[in-house]
């Protein structure tokens, strides 16, 4: 809808704005051509197939949960705890696979029976959703800032990770469970797979459903939202729960990916996952983004780390 | 005034002395001549041919409605914009503005609308910012503050310079923009609509700076659609329309009536025309909404103030009511409360005979109770979308089948009000910034004639609005009446509810002071009742009549 509107007033007067429209929306893009161009052409092993996706199986982490950030970010609000979050989520998915609580409850590696992997994966996102609703409704109806809710929930979640696991890393999976992580379909690794359809979901709720129009309302004026009958509690809360929903996703991707579960993962991931939302031309005063934009500020990114 | 001047090392009031000797030398040739300016783009012709002229000591009204190409050239002045072909001449020289910086240097300010000013920092920091007495680093904060004190007192401003600016009102706010474009030797001040936000008192005090600046031989250019100011305070009027210029007028030979004629190019008898129906309506009283005991307690400074306190009046079918009162009198809380917006303290409010519950703009929306806000741009916008999910944010469920939207259908929709209130836009993916204030308000009174209300609220709906488009508004709402939709009008302007209303609930202090019928309204009486501060006396004068 943003591509839409800053396409049709590029042909129309005000040249210098729109300009600045256009780079906001596909400055990043090109830089991105650009830069794999260039690498391209100093390290021809840059293109291969085995090379690509192998950066897109590093980036798909960030990705889901820059989809769930991008949200946050369009309502103006921001999301400080997806690391955290992420790091308690893949905890709590490790031990439901491993069949206790902790690892202070389960035996020797790989021997206990687990629940399955289904049940690890749906207690990952529970807990992911659950922290994202806490922190969503302390935005909205107790009014706290985001930036402090979510730098409260950075450091709890953090803490409950630690409470959860004692520390002690929760590791050696079986095959069924590091699939999802490590696996390919034909050449194409599924945390790719998985990456590419959240962005795909993200996109199609922001883009064509009502709504995605409600979330770039709250964000354009909050007080011209809610004078237009949206409820922007419950809008506002919601962003929050997504963005809880692709910690508990990726919480359990990496585990899965690195077959093992660590108080300690995911530290600092929220900046890079910001920073990729925002260099994706998503405004932090909200209102203005897309997924698109997201996925190109992120692949920028994870292209610029493995160079 | 000259005589304040400083003698002493100071940088600042030393460029004051030269400034204002610079101003009174050359009053001979203009400071400011536009001539034969054209610009266009693509599919536009903003400015054609247009010529513009001041003089130093001269106060140059711009009248135009919106799109007349006021804003055009504007941004010419400040650089924004360069011109397709003419001149623009400064003293003399012409000159190709080139950014907004060299028209400051060339002495070209402009006071916009909406004020640049850092709101947390103070009067002095604003008006010294990046020319700071002092050595380097550190600011040296007595020299500061006298050197903003000379400048306030030239100006014969009163705010103090160590106040912040966030907390002055909008009318000191614009007289620091004044200072500080004073401050950088400005030749030409341009404001554009400087007193749309502010009370009368506070204008006859801007009016007062005006003078002075052009006693010390600036030339003001004075942006306005309120004709009576410009004939009030201005030397002469410079008038465009459709982007052409229409002419140039002393004011002591013009009046109103042929300002506006300039202006729309035809004569606005119609303006105001009386509405015969009103009487037929107000014979069969069909009632539509009801409001008793209404009151709200609590603003941002102090949670137990009364904004209002019971109060009660009734809405019929197909009605027009005002709401009338002056600044403080509590009518647009009370229009926000009655919404949901904001939360009542007790009352009840009763529709078609049934009490109802309103805690949110959802309920008063689901009861057919639109708001068109008082402020268009904070409250009634959302500016970064387009008109067409502006105007359909309200009623999207509409368009809406499984959470996606149905683009076609909305885009019929929003296509049939675009035409049907003749909203000038190149497409209805146009962001509404990019829109006139005027079309701006008719998208806002669209997003509420979608969701077909039955009651709607309308809070200043022709503030900032050009004379064209208000009559455009006032006769929309006359149809929205007849065709049965209930309308409560707040205004600042009392011919307007005069004209506008079947009645006039009048406010003061947040209290019911009187309820005027159509043909009991004059400027008079509606004065009078808003100005009733002794409750009692109001009771007696209830009973009198």
């Amino acid at each position: 809808m943003t591509n839409e509107s800053a396409t049709s007033s590029a042909t129309v007067a005000q040249p210098k704005r729109d300009w600045v429209a256009f780079i906001g929306q596909f400055g990043a893009l090109i830089v991105l051509i650009i830069i794999c161009i260039i690498f391209w052409r100093l390290e021809p092993a840059f293109a291969s197939q085995r090379n690509i996706f192998n950066v897109l199986r590093q980036v798909s982490i960030f990705g889901v949960l820059a989809v769930g950030m991008t949200f946050v970010i369009l309502t103006g609000g921001i999301d400080l705890s997806v690391g955290s979050l992420l790091a308690f989520a893949g905890l709590v998915a490790a031990s439901v696979e491993k069949g206790g609580r902790g690892l202070l409850t389960v035996g020797a590696a790989g021997e206990a029976e687990g629940f399955g992997v289904p049940a690890a994966i749906l207690a990952a996102i529970a807990v992911g959703v659950l922290g994202g609703l806490l922190q969503g409704l302390g935005v909205s109806k107790l009014k706290v800032p985001p930036f402090i809710v979510t730098l409260g929930g950075m450091s709890a979640f953090r803490g409950a990770a630690l409470l959860w696991s004692g520390g002690q890393p929760i590791s050696a999976f079986r095959d069924q469970y590091k699939v999802l992580g490590q696996g390919f379909v034909g050449p194409v690794p599924i945390p790719v797979i998985i990456f590419a359809l959240v962005a795909l979901i993200g996109a199609i709720a922001l883009r064509y459903t009502r709504y995605g129009r409600h979330i770039y309302a709250i964000g354009g004026n909050p007080e011209a939202a809610r004078l237009s009958g949206l409820n922007t509690a419950g809008l506002l809360t919601s962003v929050y729960v997504i963005s809880g929903f692709c910690c508990g996703l990726s919480g359990f991707l990496l585990s899965s990916r690195l077959n093992s579960a660590e108080q300690v993962a995911g530290i600092g991931y929220e900046l890079t996952v910001i920073a990729g939302v925002v260099i994706g031309g998503t405004s932090l005063f909200g209102g203005e983004g897309t997924i698109f934009g997201t996925v190109v500020g992120i692949l920028l990114i994870g292209v610029l780390s493995t160079a | 005034m000259l005589t304040y001047v400083y003698t002493s090392t100071f940088r600042f009031p030393n460029n004051l002395a030269k400034w204002v000797a610079q101003m009174q030398e050359n009053q001979e040739v203009p400071l400011l001549r536009m001539e034969a300016v054209s610009k266009s783009f693509p599919g536009v012709q903003a400015l054609e041919d247009v010529n513009l002229e001041v003089r130093g000591g001269e106060i140059l009204g711009l009248i135009g409605q919106n799109g007349a190409g006021k804003s055009t050239l504007m941004k010419i002045l400040s650089g924004v914009y360069s011109v397709d072909s003419g001149t623009v001449a400064i003293n003399g020289r012409p000159v190709q503005i080139r950014d907004p910086h060299h028209a400051q240097q060339l002495g070209i300010s402009i006071i916009y609308q909406e004020l640049n000013l850092m709101p947390n920092l103070s009067v002095m920091e604003n008006i010294l910012i990046g020319r700071e007495p002092g050595p380097p680093i550190f600011v040296n904060r007595r020299q500061s503050q006298h050197q903003t004190q000379a400048i306030l007192d030239h100006l014969g401003l009163t705010v103090r310079p160590s106040a912040i600016v966030r907390n002055l009102s909008v009318a000191e706010q614009q007289m620091v923009e004044i200072a500080k474009a004073v401050s950088r030797e400005a030749r030409v001040i341009i404001m554009d609509e400087p007193t749309s936000a502010l009370s009368e008192t506070e204008v006859e005090s801007l009016f007062g700076i005006m003078r002075e600046l052009k006693s010390n031989g600036l030339g003001v250019i004075f942006i306005s659609h309120r004709l009576e100011e410009v004939l009030h305070i201005c030397d002469r009027v410079t008038v465009l329309r459709d982007g052409k210029y229409v002419g140039d007028v002393p004011v002591a030979g013009t009046d109103k009536d042929e300002l506006i004629r300039m202006m729309v190019g035809r004569s606005l008898e119609t303006f105001f025309h009386a509405d015969e129906e009103s009487a037929a309506r107000s014979a069969a009283p069909d009632l539509v909404m009801e409001v008793r005991g209404l009151s709200r307690r609590g603003n941002e400074q102090d949670p137990a103030a009364a904004v209002f306190s019971d109060v009660s009046f009734t809405l019929q079918r197909g009605e027009i009511l005002g709401l009338a009162g002056l600044v403080g009198a509590g009518r647009t809380e009370l229009v926000r409360t009655i919404f949901g917006a904001d939360k009542r303290l007790s009352g009840e409010i009763l529709i078609e005979g049934t009490p109802v519950q309103i805690n949110s703009p959802e309920d008063a929306i689901r009861l057919g109770i639109g708001l068109v806000p008082e402020d268009r741009k904070a409250q009634g916008l959302i500016l970064s979308m387009a008109v067409r999910q502006n105007m359909s944010l309200a009623n999207l469920d509409a368009f809406t089948r499984l959470g996606f939207v149905r683009r076609a259908d909305e885009a019929r929709a929003v296509q049939d009000y675009i035409n049907r209130l003749t909203i000038r836009t190149p497409g209805m993916d146009r962001r509404v910034v990019n829109l006139s204030g005027g079309n701006q308000q008719k998208v806002v009174i669209s997003k509420w004639l979608m969701v077909q209300p039955k009651i709607l609220l309308m809070d200043e709906p022709t503030r900032g609005i050009d004379v064209g488009a208000k009559s455009e508004i006032y006769d929309l709402m006359r149809q929205l009446a007849s065709s049965g939709i209930s309308v409560i009008m707040i205004s600042s302007e009392f011919p307007e509810l005069i004209a506008m209303c079947d009645r006039i609930v009048c406010l003061t202090e947040g209290r019911v002071t009187g309820t005027l019928a159509r043909g009991e309204a004059t400027l008079e009486t509606l004065m009078h009742y808003c100005t009733l501060r002794d409750h009692a006396i109001v009771k007696e004068e209830a009973v009198a009549p």
